[in-house]
């Protein structure tokens, strides 16, 4: 057993939700520089030169890329032989949460309830994904969710007769619908398979990957490179002004589903794509 | 690039044409969902406006808060449609222009061309960047809703896309179409 401090969580998960919102990754900035390359429209590179100054201003002076600095999204992957000493594990990632939009100066946007919608005040609390894996490590990983391109995802129980060309069908009509409300160039995470809650989490667990990465199977890999070509032929382009570059990355996570179904879930996240991750 | 000084004319409003890239300098009024209401609410009641919007323009933001030394924190624009309701409203009693991101309703576009009106978009997202562009910011009104209250700020060279102008001219139909393959 290897024994994890609560403070050192707390401390862990507040650093990662500053450095998240402050420091967009450089895989982010690649993919805008690669975007100036194929951009046809002029307003279109003009907003990707302004996203890459952006970058540069926030990383500077640390502060955040996006004022939406979200719904703090925690992933725990928690090794069987840790033991966590001090206090509670959810207590110590809310928190961190707290301690990191408090003195991160980061935005406080979540209401206690959805219909009575009072602001918790300190951006608590976090949605926690847990999976237990074996050794003796902690990973966490804080990944920021702005609104309006959550606002923007959707589920579908498509029939197995739909196969792939219905899939496809959904994200590009899912994309069509959103237009500029998720701030484009956006990342699009797809679900497939598993049932109606686990689709979900799919599509968001898939935003997590960098641009760039591969996809392990081959297969899914293909399909990632042909729906963004799809969606990029929909002409919404950098903030829905028209153009090229409408999503910078295609992620898929699929997983085994009932011979009756075939799950779907369209995760739309956008530029401002944030994750840290740190091992205790 | 056009330069534009803030209140707006007309005539002003008549030389802005959809896609046309704008640098706004001069005062703008932020306001979100509650602070519409509130608006609204005094309109109807006849009450007297709490800022004079006659010629002037509303930010769609939620800034994030200010560092030690900063007038403002991030502060990109949010989602228009939330404001779709109030807006023509607003646009009957004088004001002139919006900023924000994403589409408008049909009511909210006629209303542009009715009263001589336009829609700006600022780049979503980019609120570092944009927030330099903030020199001064003062809540005027409804201080209770915190964040959600009307700010005035003072912007230089605040860079925006004129996505609905009064001609009823709209980028994101027409942008789309242009670049849209199959
Ligand atoms: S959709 Fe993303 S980039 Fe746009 S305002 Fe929300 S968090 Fe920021």
């Amino acid at each position: 057993m290897k024994e994890i401090k609560y403070q050192d969580i707390v401390e862990a998960v507040a650093k990662l939700c500053i450095d998240a919102n402050c420091l967009i990754g450089d895989d982010i900035v690649d993919a805008f520089k690669s975007g100036l390359k194929i951009e046809e429209s002029q307003t279109g590179k003009d907003i990707l030169n302004q996203l890459i100054e952006n970058v540069e201003i926030s990383k500077n002076e640390m502060i955040p890329a996006c004022q939406d600095t979200g719904t703090a999204v925690v992933f725990l992957q928690i090794g069987s032989g840790v033991k966590i000493v001090g206090g509670e594990l959810f207590d110590a990632i809310n928190a961190g949460v707290a301690k990191g939009y408090t003195e991160g100066y980061l935005r406080k946007s979540i209401v206690s309830d959805p219909l009575r919608r009072k602001n918790t005040g300190n951006n608590t609390p976090a949605v926690i994904h847990t999976e237990i894996v074996p050794g003796d490590e902690l990973k966490i990983t804080v990944a920021p969710k702005g609104g309006g391109s959550e606002n923007m995802s959707e589920v579908k129980m498509l029939t197995p007769a739909a196969g792939w060309e219905g899939i496809k069908k959904f994200a590009v009509d899912r994309v069509m619908r959103s237009k500029a409300n998720p701030c484009p160039p956006i990342l699009v995470g797809v679900g497939i398979g598993g049932n109606f809650e686990k689709v979900a989490y799919l599509a968001k667990k898939a935003l997590l990957r960098d641009i760039g990465s591969v996809h392990p199977d081959p297969f899914y890999a293909e399909k990632e490179k042909e729906l963004l070509e799809e969606i990029n032929k929909t002409g919404i382009g950098p903030q829905g002004f028209g153009g090229r570059v409408t999503a910078l990355a295609v992620f898929i996570e699929s997983y085994p589903c009932h011979i009756a179904s075939m799950p779907a879930a369209v995760n739309i996240n956008c530029h401002a794509a944030r994750h840290k991750t740190a091992v205790l | 690039m056009k330069k534009i000084t803030t209140p707006l004319t007309d005539a002003v409003v008549k030389d802005l044409k959809a896609g046309d890239s704008v640098l706004i300098t001069g005062i703008i009024y932020t306001g979100r969902d509650s602070a519409h209401k509130r608006l609204i609410d005094a309109l109807n009641a006849k009450e007297p406006m709490p800022v004079d919007l006659k010629g002037q323009i509303i930010y769609y933001v939620g800034p994030a808060p200010a560092k030690p030394g900063y007038p403002i924190g991030p502060a990109g624009p949010t989602t228009s449609e939330r404001m779709d309701p109030y807006t023509p409203a607003l646009l009957e009693y004088g004001m002139k222009g919006m900023i924000g991101k994403g589409n408008r309703t049909p009511e909210v576009l006629d209303a542009l061309k009715k009263y001589t009106g336009v829609y700006f978009a600022a780049v979503g997202g980019a609120a570092a960047l944009i927030a330099k562009r903030i020199k001064k910011c003062e809540t005027v009104a409804y201080d209770d809703l915190g964040p959600e209250a009307v700010m005035k700020l003072t912007v230089e060279d605040f860079p925006v896309v004129v996505v609905n102008d009064c001609y009823g001219n709209d980028l994101y139909e027409e942008g789309m179409k242009k670049y849209r393959k199959s």
